[in-house]
């Protein structure tokens, strides 16, 4: 990422072309998708798309094209790694750029046709992808070598971004790249031998790191256009709620604010600076009509639901009886889990740019949906998809919070750019409070249980509900994941568990709220695994067996068992603990990744401190071993808060929470020591930024529980109760 | 309105600007130095963490007015043995993730080590307690400090 504030067109994907076409090696050319990433919808996508995913300069630097968003996961350093590996580039002379917004090009080969950054998918969908690419871009050059010095190719290799003959002649690949651009682009390079892998496998250092530690980064917050203002905006003070009136008096007596327009969404101040617009915004006099809006309490909600479960719901899964089997069963388990709303609370608060001349417009935002940005701005604007350029920017965090199917913020920056009278760029700017105070929360979920043991301790029937808010229902993705009513996302790693529980049924409950919800890092996997694991764990200690034992002999799944052994042999498993201490155990498969996790608590006081977490992973090839050890290590600090004390709630529909001194992160002091430990694994590679989030909680939990014996059916955990 | 004056980065910069508008939105808005970053406005996150005086500060809880005269560092403008053993280490440890948070807990850690080479966990969680990161990097934070202590010496 360069700095371009002063240049912004010259990142126009035409001329980007242009300019590019003169002195760099252009790569567009057609791959076939693999099949393994093939939807059963057949997308456009799956038709050979024209591809542009590198280019070389004359200092035979090699820029890589991401049509993934990195908010902080890796995924640049992982996608380059691919490409790179098959290209035999230099990695010390390789940089990254977002592509633009082109979903032709840039299609997401797991969920397209879209361009997006999500679902843990983009290593999956990048692992055959980038590979082709970087080998047919090596074999254009070893033949553009073989051509110009009239040599066998078998007498030419490449190495380090050069191709070198066994004479010791050799090229760079800029010297090369004029005449391997005029070469027809083989369909079927060869891939590598694994081997033979440099990169892949190996620690290749980030990126993105350099210009992260110096303040060159640029996010979307970094980007300044001429005569560019700052906007804030008077949310609701109530989910639902609208501008009935307001007065701007106050504000527009502020030095440096320009002008004050309503929009849909509230009441926005545009002014010189971000200060002044914030302080114009808190200025303002608004009333708002607030009929309709959202008034209950979260303790409401909860009742509410509690009712709902008494009805029949939607099946979601319905495996044996287990109506049937419950009534004899030895022994008996009935629970109820609640799981509040929670922000995501990325650090870097939304924001985004625009510059709309009324026919044509360009936007900077850390955007990770492209393709729904695009839309958003295009509705609202009323000018075709085709007139908009997004440039895509470093994302300071995400965790779910950017890639809005329904694009709250960028709605809310048309809104203004369409309102305001002025035609100058303007910077959306969202304060903390707005950030937390905003929606778009992980739902509110109640889970209710019934589970049985026969007299041999095995599982003889599990009858289990689930009530909470559609995630998908109403989105562009819902045909992925709503079927006859059912969200599967509200039951991700619970309808579909690795365990064998022959009888077993889950049924689900969907609640409407205005309140929005959204995924939030590792979405329905952020409720089901800490029940599923904390009634596994339960159930085998009604059983009298060892909880690590209990869950081998439920999975028949090999690589399942795997991850648990790893862990289990690693955190020194079946030792004594200690007085005041427990030990704990979970395991969660999501995205396609295997995770287990040992977490070693001390309880003083009534209160609990998490000591350290073991943890396994097996999610396939780890194309970056220091990576993946990062992103579960970060995990674990992100997720640590909301088993501590993050929970959003509402007092007559308000929310409580503002800023950090109310709803805290993790800090430092609180982080346990976490040790990560890698499955060796040929299979193609899985998600890894959201499978991290899963385990932890069951696993501080049970080993809160082997401490006290108290279990854990409420987020966040307390002692007290 | 006033006229401002300010030392930054060993520089002397001049503002017209309200005395009382936070020195973090001085330095991003009107100076262009957007390294330092905002991130809850309220001394609650360290984002937007600058040195005065050689001291760790929020900048966005330091008004104009209170940073006259006085010698402000940004990200931009660090140097010397500590901060590049911070930087180094940063990098050679692949600290960041999203990176929002990193400029904020790369200043807390220089003035830490500036005072104490040889910190202690016990010291780094008092010195870095008041910088978030969402991203959970702190582990290799710890672990950047401490190896930042060797190759500045302080472990010997
Ligand atoms: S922005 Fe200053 S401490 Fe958070
Ligand atoms: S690296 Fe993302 S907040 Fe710290």
């Amino acid at each position: 990422m360069t700095r371009h504030t002063d240049a912004p067109e010259s990142l126009s994907r035409r001329r980007f072309l242009k300019a590019a076409a003169s002195t760099v090696f252009i790569l567009g050319f057609y791959v076939p998708l693999g099949r393994r990433t093939a939807s059963a919808q057949t997308p456009p996508s799956e038709t050979p798309a024209p591809n542009l995913f590198l280019k070389i300069d004359s200092d035979n630097i090699i820029t890589v094209i991401s049509k993934y968003f990195e908010m902080g996961q890796g995924v640049v350093t992982g996608v380059a790694t691919l490409l790179a590996e098959e290209l035999e580039a230099d990695w010390s002379k390789l940089r990254f750029e977002f592509a633009p917004n082109d979903v032709a090009t840039y299609n997401n080969l797991v969920f397209g046709p879209v361009m997006v950054t999500g679902g843990s998918a983009s290593m999956a969908g990048s692992w055959m992808q980038m590979r082709k690419v970087g080998a047919a871009a090596r074999t254009m050059m070893i033949e553009a070598a073989a051509k110009k010095w009239k040599v066998p190719e078998a007498e030419l290799r490449a190495e380090n971004s050069t191709v070198v003959h066994t004479s010791g002649k050799s090229a760079t690949y800029a010297e090369l790249a004029a005449d391997a651009m005029q070469l027809p682009v083989p369909q079927d390079a060869p891939l590598k031998d694994p081997a033979d892998w440099k990169l892949i496998g190996k620690n290749v250092p980030r990126l993105d790191s350099a210009e992260k530690t110096d303040g060159k980064a640029l996010f979307a917050m970094d980007v300044k256009r001429p005569g560019m203002l700052t906007a804030a905006i008077a949310h609701p003070p109530l989910f639902g709620a609208k501008v009935k009136s307001f007065d701007a008096t106050a504000s527009e007596a502020i030095p440096g604010v320009e002008e004050v327009v309503q929009i849909p969404a509230g009441v926005a101040v545009l002014a010189k600076d971000s200060w002044s617009a914030l302080r114009g915004r808190d200025a303002l006099k608004v009333e708002w009509d607030t009929s309709g809006a959202e008034t209950r309490s979260d303790e409401q909600i909860f009742a509410e639901y509690r009712q709902q479960a008494q009805g029949e719901g939607l099946v979601a899964t319905k495996r044996g009886d287990a109506g049937k089997a419950l009534p004899s069963a030895a022994q008996k388990l009935t629970a109820e889990f609640t799981f509040p709303f929670l922000a995501h609370t990325p650090m870097e608060p939304l924001n985004c740019i625009l510059d709309f001349d009324g026919d044509k417009a360009e936007m900077w935002s850390g955007c990770q949906l492209q393709s729904i940005d695009e839309h958003v701005l295009s509705e609202v604007l009323g000018i075709e998809s085709k007139r908009i350029r997004i440039h895509t920017l470093l994302g300071g965090g995400s965790f779910g919070r950017r890639g809005n199917p329904l694009g709250d913020w960028v709605a809310e920056l048309a809104q203004i750019g369409k309102a305001m009278k002025s035609r100058a760029p303007v910077h959306l700017l969202w304060s903390r409070e707005d950030d937390i105070r905003g929606g778009y929360y992980r739902p509110i979920v109640l889970h209710q249980l019934e589970a049985g043991l026969d007299d041999s301790g095995n599982i003889a029937g599990w009858q289990h509900k689930v009530v909470t808010q559609s995630l998908f229902t109403g989105t562009p993705f819902a045909a992925l994941m709503v079927k006859d009513g059912v969200d599967h996302s509200s039951v991700e790693g619970l309808a579909d568990t690795p365990y064998q529980i022959d009888n077993f049924n889950v049924r689900v409950y969907n609640a409407e709220s205005p309140v929005p919800v959204l995924w939030w890092r590792s979405v329905g996997h952020t409720h089901t695994a800490h029940v599923m694991e904390t009634v596994i764990d339960e159930l085998a200690r009604m059983a009298g067996r060892d909880p690590l034992q209990y869950r081998l002999e439920l999975l028949p799944e090999a690589r399942d068992r795997e991850v648990l052994q790893l862990v289990a042999g690693k955190s020194g498993w079946g030792g004594s603990t200690g007085e005041n201490r427990g030990r704990g155990i979970a395991f969660h498969k999501s995205f396609g990744t295997r995770v287990a996790m040992v977490a070693d608590v001390s309880i003083d006081e009534g209160d609990f401190t998490v000591d350290k977490i073991t943890a396994a992973v097996d999610c396939g090839v780890a194309i970056n071993p220091d990576v993946v050890t990062a992103q579960i290590e970060g995990a674990i600090g992100f997720a640590l808060s909301t088993l501590l004390r993050n929970r959003i709630t509402l007092k007559d529909g308000r929310v409580q929470q503002s800023n950090f001194h109310n709803y805290e992160p993790t800090r430092i002091r609180e982080m346990p020591a976490v040790e990560v430990h890698i499955v060796q694994s040929a299979e193609p590679p899985s998600g890894i930024g959201e499978p991290g989030v899963p385990p932890l909680a069951p696993a501080v939990g049970n080993a809160i529980a082997a401490a006290t014996g108290k279990r854990m059916y409420a987020m966040p955990f307390s002692l007290k109760a | 309105m006033a006229r401002i004056e300010l030392k930054i980065n060993g520089q002397d910069r001049q503002l017209d600007a309200d005395p009382q508008m936070p020195l973090l939105w001085a330095l991003r808005d009107l100076l262009d130095m957007t390294g330092t970053k905002y991130g809850c406005g309220r001394a609650l996150c360290g984002a937007c963490t600058v040195h005065i005086d050689g001291e760790a500060a929020r900048s966005c809880s330091i008004m104009l007015g209170e940073a006259q005269g006085r010698e402000i560092t940004t990200i931009e403008g660090v140097s010397g043995p500590v901060a590049d053993a911070v930087v180094g280490a940063w990098r050679e440890l692949d600290v960041v993730q999203c990176g929002y948070c990193q400029s904020g807990q790369i200043m807390s850690a220089i003035t830490l080590l500036s005072k104490n080479r040889k910190p202690s966990d016990e010291d780094i969680d008092a010195s870095m307690e008041g910088n978030i990161c969402r991203c959970g990097t702190y582990q290799r934070i710890r672990a950047a400090i401490l190896e930042s202590a060797k190759k500045i010496g302080g472990d010997q």
